[in-house]
């Protein structure tokens, strides 16, 4: 069975059957909140202080709403028009943006605590997908849709965008180490330091990757 | 939905768009207001990253005069309270969001902003 991120862009991949269909699923709903929850650790936020966060690929606002949960104030980036009317429909709290991060996100210098980006669930494929292998299909022969300049994009806005200091936690599921070579030099030249976590790596079905970047020294009190 | 307290963080992002690309005008807005939670401790927080100018500019062209046009020293309750709502609790619902400088139009359907670009407005 082939990747979904293989098969089309998103913004053709995610019909409305599809939106509602991934977020009325109990079972993809538990696993969203729970890598959420994680990725909210690694993202080391000083305790008890209500931050603002940025949501990338927030899809129909599964994981926007552990952030409610947990005080915080988000804004929400995808650019799947079906998915972002199922958040609507759900009234979640964040503002919602549709956008494509690969043409890069225009926000003021220093707009954000954090970022994250956790992978959404496709029913038909029954495969998951992550915002970066989005970013790493290219879809049309024209040069600024390259990967790399998508990647660069993306990682020197979302740099701009972050609080000094700050983190993002992106997760993602890498098919290869160059792919991990390539998404980490990007980033490092945009200006991240950090690097990859992985959760149960002696795992097949638990394994979790996340691209942990640093803005700064990172921010919080201890290391991950 | 765009509440002001992302209007205030948005910049345009097409191609060579760099100076003057904020804050985005709007344009033949319709507006909803709806309660939010008020959190003294998160609007103190993020005062500092405000542009204030700015967003008492937007406020007033979505028809909300209640913040002073400069910021002030003491911050009260009773301040804090005007800023919950001007931030939080205006969403702007259709219309358009204009750039100040490329004239790039960003329209708002549905409470949501289209931040697609152009080929050519692609950096
Ligand atoms: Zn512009």
């Amino acid at each position: 069975m082939s990747r979904p991120e293989l098969v089309a862009p998103p913004e053709i991949y995610y019909g409305d059957v599809e939106a509602k269909k991934y977020t009325n699923n109990s079972r993809i709903q538990q696993i969203q909140a729970d890598m959420t929850y994680r990725a909210l650790e690694l993202l080391n936020l000083p305790p008890d202080e209500p931050a603002f966060l940025l949501d990338i690929g927030c899809g129909s606002g599964l994981s926007g709403e552990i952030l409610d949960e947990e005080g915080h104030l988000w804004a929400g980036l995808d650019i799947a028009p079906s998915m972002l009317e199922v958040a609507l429909e759900r009234e979640v709290e964040g503002d919602l943006f549709l956008q494509d991060i690969g043409q890069g996100i225009g926000f003021r210098p220093g707009s954000f605590d954090g970022a994250i980006s956790i992978r959404r669930f496709d029913n038909t494929l029954r495969r998951s997908i992550s915002v970066l292998q989005w970013l790493l299909n290219a879809e049309t022969s024209h040069p600024t849709s390259s990967p790399p300049h998508r990647l660069t994009r993306f990682f020197t806005t979302l740099h701009a965008a972050l609080k000094n200091p700050s983190r993002a936690v992106l997760q993602f599921y890498p098919t290869s180490d160059d792919q991990i070579q390539l998404i980490t030099s990007i980033a490092q030249k945009a200006g991240f330091g950090g690097g990859i976590v992985v959760d149960y790596p002696n795992s097949k079905k638990a394994r979790k990757v996340f691209l942990c970047l640093f803005v700064g020294g990172g921010g919080g009190a201890q290391q991950v | 939905m765009v509440r002001l307290i992302t209007h205030n963080l948005l910049a345009c992002h097409a191609k060579g768009c760099t100076s003057n690309n904020f804050p985005l005008q709007f344009q033949d807005v319709s507006i909803e207001l709806r309660d939010a939670d008020f959190n003294a401790d998160f609007l103190r927080g993020f005062l500092p990253r405000l542009e204030w100018p700015a967003l008492v500019g937007a406020a007033r062209q979505l028809g909300d005069t209640s913040l002073p046009a400069e910021q002030p020293d003491m911050i009260d309750d009773e301040f804090l309270q005007k800023l919950h709502h001007v931030l939080l609790e205006i969403h702007v619902e259709e219309g358009a969001m204009v750039c100040p400088n490329c004239k790039h139009v960003y329209p708002i359907s549905n409470g949501i902003p289209n931040m697609l670009l152009a080929e050519h407005e692609i950096g």
